[in-house]
């Protein structure tokens, strides 16, 4: 079987950060990525992004090149579009590529695989033409397409730039409908005078909000009781705000509220993770050094908990040095001072972010005729009904149910799913309250595995 | 409405259900479909309610379609590229005998 | 938290397929019973088996095993009836006969010699399993492998969606006055006076009658109240693709088996691993080429998932039911094939266990016949 010291998962800012620092220091790196090439989804496309693109993408994303560019021209080796599906104890590395599935012993794993959206379960969110924010970026970074007349419904940073990006390419939303309940400004104001440690965000925050609202963009403010009409595709989004409801006819509208880790590779390895109140999410227990509960098992960027893509690269190049350090290579101590220094300043705006920017509460807690699992078509309600019938947790209300055995492995309910059942209970979710995930982390043509012939296979 | 920002470079063209669909380099499957305006993809396997792309990262499982004869592939995770067939998709998968979607 | 519930008639310890069922066999029996369960994630067989109702082939060891087994099989479209009237949930349960796959002439002569070993068990020529040969197969199975040369097929032989049946358990016991309380890992069981007591997480519990029906969780109870559980793990690992419109088997094999959802499971391999329920892909993709030996079409499909479960087997992998001697009301009940008799738990061993004694019953599947094992 071959071997390598470390094994990179994803090659988004982390995951290259780590996999360039690892290999410098002579560690011998193979990054897996699912993606055809490099970036990751902030810096998706980035090799390819013509220049208007990258002009209404803006300097942030322009800085994926310099990294992308250092990443190539490193000796790690890069694999694109090879899915990893499990991975043992033993931290022996399966993954598909073209067709036929791998095994690559690995002295250290990174997970480097980022967040997601967290879910939008939304009267209506299942219907053609309702997508996330994030998937309107990805259009733009990737394909260089825009939406007309989209209507943005959600909160958060992303929230902004991308109804940003659509005034500079030309076809402003129709609307921004913003939940961010009222009173938040306050709340986030005491973590303000941290945060002025990073004050470049706040201002580019709020000069998203003025280019958006200068270019005549309505904006309505504090929505709540969001529902998106239609038949066999969106047709109108309504909501209520200022006391009116309000009705606006769009056939896209794009869900955002805030992206939360990505815990498949964590959980399918059955590392530790603890609630984070604060994000409202699971975030993996880590060591000072990035190492989760189980060892040789390492977590950088958006994983460990959001972050942003600076700090992800930051804590990719960190981690990388660091590993270096452990396998005996030399590695200037001067260096991870500075880079964990510049990580401190990055992390100092997160907690005025996050307390701004907190999802409203009810977006984790849909009506009960609302789908939550997509794929198997599971409703609020049967998750509490389940609940009520005794269900001692996630697992057991997917045994009941089917809710997260679809294609997406729980992928968009589960922390859903996790959060209804605890707020039955009163109490946050804890530790365990997840999906028990399983091999292969995503669906695997059965041919592909027969002909798979792993060590200690008949 | 969806909107190309810019023009030119060079293109592939595959069908959906028949007909004919072009895309630019880059694109996945879904984003070309995007572009095309063709929202709806598939019909869900437990009510049959109509689904499209929805996040676009992998991670949903929403726009999956028939590919090459290759059932409940993501759109959204392929690149689009010459001569593709692709399919909408009714349900679950169907098999023929001989082990063939 | 302290909580000293009203006395029940019985605890039922174990919420898995082997006490539901035995809970609401003994509430359908007048009996108000209150079943205590541990968490989300403990060994739990009742939610990662297979979901066969099967009766060939089953205690050609033990021929009281095997006639209890068909006794089940008989039960079982009454059962599922009741169970779906009281809870409005389709058990999809089906009895169509099961087929056993043959790939080798060795395979072959040991299922012919069974079958006419076991001819008799419940009455003349009344086993009801019989060798195919291939050119049958083929009219049943179109499309099956080259691999395949025959295969024995049981005509009481039958498939449930074990996880419907589970819930609809639950559903059922709690329609008829079981109290269900999860997250109650019962951490120690003793005699208390003229009944017994169950300490919990969630307070302490108790009844006049005890059925310890813990799984694997059994064997830490047992001794308290004089009884004897020797249990031993075995792991089984399942694949399951993605859903299949197309009725691929017209009935269940004993490792491939496509559910009402269309889903097909693929099991099932037997690995010591004590109680470990850790994925091993080797064994993954050994269980993938042999599925695909007996039936090619399967190529067609992806596999969404795969499982690792540990079957709570006896040494010799039959039944142990003990009514204790020592504490007369303590019971304790496994076995493997829980799904399978789970109809005979319900309406036959749960009205046994309301009587308050085996009498004569169960002999055969008392413990001591470990203990003469290893004495002779
Ligand atoms: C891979 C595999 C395939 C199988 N296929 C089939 C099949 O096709 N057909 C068939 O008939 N059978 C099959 N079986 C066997 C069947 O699943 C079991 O016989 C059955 O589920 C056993 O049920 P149980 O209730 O005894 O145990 P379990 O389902 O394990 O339930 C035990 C319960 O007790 C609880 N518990 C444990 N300790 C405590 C405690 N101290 N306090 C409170 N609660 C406790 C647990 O939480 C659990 O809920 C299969 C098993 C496996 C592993």
């Amino acid at each position: 079987m071959r071997s390598v010291d470390v094994v990179v998962i994803g090659a988004g800012p982390a995951g290259m950060s780590c996999a360039v620092e690892a290999s410098a220091a002579g560690l011998s790196v193979l990054v897996l990525d699912e993606n055809p090439a490099p970036g990751g989804q902030i810096w998706r496309g980035i090799e390819t992004a013509t220049e208007r693109r990258g002009r209404i993408l803006g300097p942030d994303y322009g800085a994926g090149r310099t990294v992308a560019q250092a990443f190539r021209a490193s000796k790690a080796d890069y694999l694109p579009s090879a899915l990893v599906w499990n991975i043992s104890t033993e931290k022996v590395v399966e993954y598909s590529h073209r067709g036929a599935s791998h095994q690559v012993q690995a002295g250290a794993v990174v997970s480097a695989t980022g967040a997601f959206e967290r879910p939008n379960p939304l009267p209506g969110w299942t219907l053609p033409g309702v997508t996330t924010v994030g998937a309107l970026q990805i259009l733009l970074k990737s394909a260089g397409l825009v939406e007309e007349d989209a209507v943005l419904v959600g909160s958060g940073p992303l929230l902004w730039l991308m109804a940003a990006q659509l005034v500079d390419a030309g076809v402003p939303p129709k609307a921004v409908v913003e939940t961010t309940p009222k009173g938040r400004v306050l709340a986030a104001l005491r973590h303000l005078p941290r945060a002025l440690r990073a004050r470049d965000y706040l201002w580019k925050g709020l000069a998203l909000m003025r280019r958006v609202k200068a270019a005549g963009v309505p904006v309505h403010s504090h929505a709540t009781g969001i529902r998106i009409e239609g038949k066999d595709q969106a047709e109108a989004v309504s909501f209520a705000a200022n006391g009116r409801r309000v009705r606006i006819e769009s056939g896209h509208i794009a869900l955002h509220h805030g992206v939360v880790p990505n815990q498949q590779v964590t959980r399918l390895m059955r590392a530790e993770h603890v609630w984070d109140a604060s994000q409202m999410c699971f975030r993996p227990v880590l060591s000072d050094m990035g190492e989760t509960s189980v060892a040789g098992l390492f977590v950088a960027g958006d994983g460990t908990g959001i972050g942003g893509a600076k700090a992800a690269a930051l804590q990719g190049r960190l981690l990388g040095l660091r590993l270096a350090a452990r396998a005996g290579r030399s590695v200037a101590p001067e260096r991870i001072e500075r880079l964990s220094a510049g990580l401190a300043r990055e992390g100092s705006v997160r907690p005025f972010l996050e307390a701004l920017y907190a999802p409203p509460a009810w977006i984790n807690a849909p009506e009960d005729a609302t789908i939550v699992c997509r794929c198997e078509e599971i409703t609020a309600g049967q998750v509490r009904a389940a609940v009520d019938l005794g269900a001692p947790g996630p697992n057991q209300v997917k045994s009941y149910l089917r809710s997260g055995m679809g294609p997406c492995q729980g992928r968009v309910c589960g922390l859903l799913v996790s959060q209804i059942i605890a707020a039955k209970r009163g109490l946050p979710p804890q530790k365990d309250d997840y999906y028990r995930i399983r091999p292969p982390m995503k669906p695997l043509p059965l041919t592909e595995l027969a002909a798979y012939r792993p060590e200690g296979a008949k | 409405m969806p909107k190309r920002i810019e023009t030119g470079g060079a293109t592939v063209t595959f069908t959906f259900d028949g007909r004919p669909v072009t895309a630019i380099a880059g694109d996945s499957v879904a984003s070309a479909l995007a572009a095309a305006g063709i929202t709806r993809l598939r019909d869900s396997v437990v009510s049959g309610a109509p689904r499209g792309i929805h996040c676009m990262m992998g991670a949903c499982f929403d726009c999956l379609v028939e590919i090459d004869g290759i059932p409940n592939r993501q759109a959204c995770m392929t690149l689009a590229a010459e001569g593709m067939t692709v399919r909408a998709q009714q349900g679950a998968v169907s098999v023929s005998e001989g082990g063939r979607a | 938290m302290t909580r000293n519930e009203a006395a029940s008639d019985t605890l039922v310890i174990g919420g898995g397929v082997v006490g539901a069922a035995l809970a609401w066999g003994l509430a359908r029996a007048g009996e108000r019973v209150t079943v205590l369960d541990d968490g989300d994630i403990v060994l739990r067989a009742s939610r990662g088996n297979f979901g066969l109702v099967w009766v060939q082939s089953k205690g050609a060891n033990m021929f009281d095993y095997a006639r209890w087994t068909r006794r089940s099989a008989d039960l079982w479209p009454e059962f599922a009836a009741m169970i779906g009237e009281e809870t409005d949930l389709d058990l999809a349960y089906e009895k169509p006969g099961g087929m056993h796959f043959m790939l080798s002439e060795t395979e072959l002569e040991a299922a012919r010699a069974r079958n006419f070993a076991m001819k008799d068990v419940t009455g003349p020529d009344d086993y009801g399993a019989e060798i195919v040969d291939r050119h049958e197969l083929d009219k049943i199975f179109p499309g099956l492998g080259p691999d395949v040369i025959g295969g024995s097929y049981g005509h009481h032989d039958g498939h449930v969606n074990p996880l419907k049946l589970l819930r609809g358990l639950h559903i059922a016991m709690e329609a008829r006055g079981v109290r269900y309380v999860s997250n109650a890992r019962v951490e120690s069981v003793a005699k208390d006076g003229a009944g017994f007591a169950a300490e919990t997480a969630k307070g302490r519990f108790s009844a006049a009658k005890v059925v310890l029906a813990a799984g694997h969780g059994t064997t830490e109870l047992a001794p308290a109240l004089g009884l004897d559980m020797p249990l031993r793990p075995e792991k089984g690992q399942i694949l399951v693709t993605e859903r299949c419109a197309t009725r691929l088997l017209p009935m269940p094999t004993h490792v491939l088996r496509q559910t009402d959802e269309g889903t097909v499971l693929i099991g099932d391999s037997h690995e010591n691993t004590g109680y470990s329920t850790a994925s091993y892909t080797p064994v993954l993709t050994d269980i993938a080429r042999h599925a695909l030996r007996c039936f090619p079409a399967l190529a067609a499909l992806k596999v969404v998932r795969s499982w690792g479960c540990v079957r709570v087997l006896s040494p010799d992998g039959c039944p142990v039911y003990h009514a204790s001697e020592t504490c007369p009301g303590a019971f304790a009940i496994a076995c493997h094939s829980g799904v399978t008799l789970a109809a005979a738990h319900a309406m036959e061993l749960a009205g046994v266990i309301a009587s308050g004694s085996f009498g004569d019953r169960f002999a055969a599947f008392h413990p001591r016949r470990f203990s003469h094992a290893q004495a002779h």
